[in-house]
């Protein structure tokens, strides 16, 4: 089922929630809802259950409006936060309870359970109660009952918040999976960035109540739309200085002023992927120590320092970290090959600025 | 040095204190026993002591004295319209203030308490300024030939005054902290409000309401004022309560005690029951959280 908001707000008292969010989703899609804590994720995915009604605007799904809708005849399959799994009744009639109230016929409903039990891994518990079970499995008691009644959409609101992290990288994949199986379009809610990028086909980015960007990870990566998505995404170096005859300096580093009158501030922005780094020290401009180094896989990310105390984050890859021979405490010569002029954090962002790869360019770009 | 060493001993004054926080613990837990002992103990053994101390025939034929067994049906009769009434209206309530904003919402939580905080003689006089000949509705009352004080309808109208705050107050800390989650998920589910309620909402607060019905029984069955106001002291037409008191101010010692230590009975019954009930309710609790946690 598709859904779409057409300027949908949510105002609390006088705070707004939601302010004035359009998207749409097309039907199967594997959609993540990404912001931070009190951006208004939780409160676009209630509306959409139909657990909280709009203040304003016009929500769709599968093209009916559905604003007044009741919950109950929404058809949405919902995954709280803690699971809500009822601590008074078996697994078995946790799974059920969707089919019992919507007056299932008792051998139909039992058949779906057994199914579900078995697509989901929980034979031999459907006995069970709910504290009797693992975090993983609640989870999976969760999603079942949630689709026991063969929901069309599937809402999730920070499914993987409540498990630690090794059973919360299995649940992501078996997430992508089941969604693969299932064909249910599915909204999942997340403050973590790793994971929305991860899971999801696409990403809707909010913060302070406001949509900031729609689009596929690579998309919300690649080409942020302002500030507060590149540094949501990923990792940013944002650097600031005065500029003073046509140059900003910033520490050591040089940049043209972009326009920034002589006595204002340009901010600039990179990623860490941006900065190339050599041991000749005679190869690239600017000079650096090599302080820390942070092993995540087949990437490191490196902190280097500058004289003057700048700290700069990299990333680099594991054969090159060795190719290069970088370790901590070595001087580094390096250069940031492209980055981007920053306005205030909700203001457009200007395309990359790209730096040719040779030492001493950057002046009078 | 000798400054470092006082430094050194003030700073484990509190656990070189053992022998001063035993003298103190002793004083304490001494004062708590005699407390208990001289003013609860002593009375409760003194009614049965008085009840029984004419030996076990005097005492049954108090009981078997029909006067008494019309008060004990009186007593039940109440007690039976009163607790169910205020256990759906102590649901309704707990529901709504911890489920709904609505405006007044402060104002309702602060009523439900006004029966614990205003004397009960004073609710059996606001019934009769209501109800009494004099009173507002008296002579409407009167014209429809239909008694309320002075008979069966006041005397529920003051139980029930009195026993309104209990199953609310039970309900409501316990509705509090379990949060909207379950219900949520029941409706989303597909569940109406009423079968929402029923299968989600009433299991989990199934040992609190229970609790809060005990303690509703036993002040309806032992509820003396504010009855006393709106009863017409005739044998056989007016409570336990007030038949104890009744008898007593007759001199008919031992039965009077007969029918109290029917009372204390009830109370003790209701004491044992309640801490039977408070541990099913922290085992449930326990329960609840561990199934959020992890």
């Amino acid at each position: 089922m598709s859904i779409e908001l057409r300027s949908v707000s949510k105002r609390f008292g006088d705070v707004a929630a939601v302010d004035q969010v359009s998207f749409s989703v097309a039907d199967r899609e594997l959609v993540a809802l990404l912001g931070p804590s009190g951006g208004g994720k939780t409160t676009v995915l209630r509306m959409i259950a139909g657990l909280e009604t709009p203040s304003a605007g016009d929500l769709f799904i599968g093209g009916r409006r559905v604003n007044e809708v009741p919950v109950q005849d929404r058809n949405i399959g919902f995954v709280f936060q803690n699971y809500a799994l009822f601590p008074t009744m078996t697994v078995a009639d946790n799974i059920a309870f969707g089919l019992k109230v919507r007056k299932w016929k008792p051998a139909e409903s039992s058949a779906r359970v057994e199914e579900l039990l078995g697509v989901f891994g929980l034979e031999g518990l459907a006995r069970r109660f709910p504290h009797q079970l693992s975090g993983g499995k609640r989870q999976r008691v969760a999603i079942a009952r949630a689709l026991a009644p063969r929901p069309q959409l599937l809402l999730l609101d920070e499914p993987f918040a409540a498990v630690d992290a090794k059973i919360r990288q299995e649940l992501r994949e078996w997430l992508v999976r089941l969604h693969n199986e299932l064909h249910v379009t599915t909204l999942f809610v997340t403050h973590d960035q790793e994971e929305a990028m991860e899971v999801a086909s696409r990403i809707v980015i909010f913060s302070r109540g406001r949509l900031e960007q729609i689009g596929s990870p690579r998309e919300v990566y690649e080409q942020p739309v302002n500030e507060f998505v590149a540094r949501f995404i990923g990792v940013l170096n944002v650097l600031e200085g005065p500029v003073q005859n046509t140059e900003a300096r910033i520490g050591e580093l040089v940049f043209p002023s972009h326009g920034v009158p002589d006595g204002g501030t340009l901010r600039i922005g990179f990623r860490p992927y941006a900065v190339q780094m050599s041991r000749n020290l005679g190869e690239f401009r600017y000079i650096a120590t090599l302080r820390h180094t942070y092993f995540l896989g087949i990437l490191l990310r490196v902190e280097i320092e500058l004289d003057s105390g700048l700290v700069i984050k990299a990333r680099i890859t594991k054969e090159d970290y060795a190719r290069l021979g970088l370790a901590d405490g070595v001087r580094v010569s390096f250069q940031i090959r492209e980055y981007r002029v920053l306005s205030s954090e909700a203001g457009p962002l200007t395309p990359e600025v790209q730096v040719p790869s040779q030492p001493h360019i950057a002046e009078g770009i | 040095m000798a400054g470092h060493v006082s430094h050194h001993s003030s700073s484990h004054a509190p656990a070189s204190g053992p022998t001063e926080s035993l003298a103190i613990r002793c004083l304490l837990i001494g004062l708590a026993l005699v407390f208990v002992g001289l003013f609860l103990l002593l009375p409760l053994a003194s009614v049965f002591g008085e009840a029984f101390g004419r030996g076990l025939k005097p005492y049954l034929d108090a009981l078997r004295d029909p006067r008494t067994l019309a008060s004990l049906r009186l007593t039940v009769l109440l007690a039976v319209i009163v607790v169910p009434l205020n256990t759906v209206f102590g649901v309704a309530a707990a529901w709504a203030i911890t489920r709904f904003r609505f405006p007044g919402k402060p104002l309702l939580v602060t009523l439900i308490d006004l029966p614990f905080a205003i004397s009960p003689v004073v609710v059996g006089v606001m019934l009769l300024v209501l109800f009494g000949a004099q009173g507002y509705f008296g002579p409407w009352l009167r014209e429809h030939d239909f008694r309320i004080v002075f008979a069966l309808p006041g005397m529920v109208l003051a139980t029930l005054f009195v026993t309104i705050p209990f199953v609310a107050r039970e309900l409501i800390p316990l509705m509090q902290s379990r949060g909207p989650d379950l219900e949520e998920a029941a409706l989303t589910l597909g569940a109406s409000g009423w079968q929402t309620f029923w299968h989600v909402t009433l299991p989990g607060v199934r040992w609190a309401v229970l609790y809060g019905v005990i303690l509703a029984n036993a002040r309806a069955m032992g509820e003396f004022g504010a009855v006393y106001v709106v009863s017409k002291p005739v044998p056989g037409e007016i409570p336990l309560a007030l038949w104890v008191d009744t008898l007593n101010s007759e001199h008919q010692g031992t039965a009077a005690f007969a029918v109290a230590s029917l009372l204390t009975f009830l109370a003790i019954a209701t004491l044992v029951v309640k801490a039977w009930l408070e541990s099913r309710q922290h085992r449930e609790m326990a329960r609840g959280q561990s199934s959020h946690t992890e």
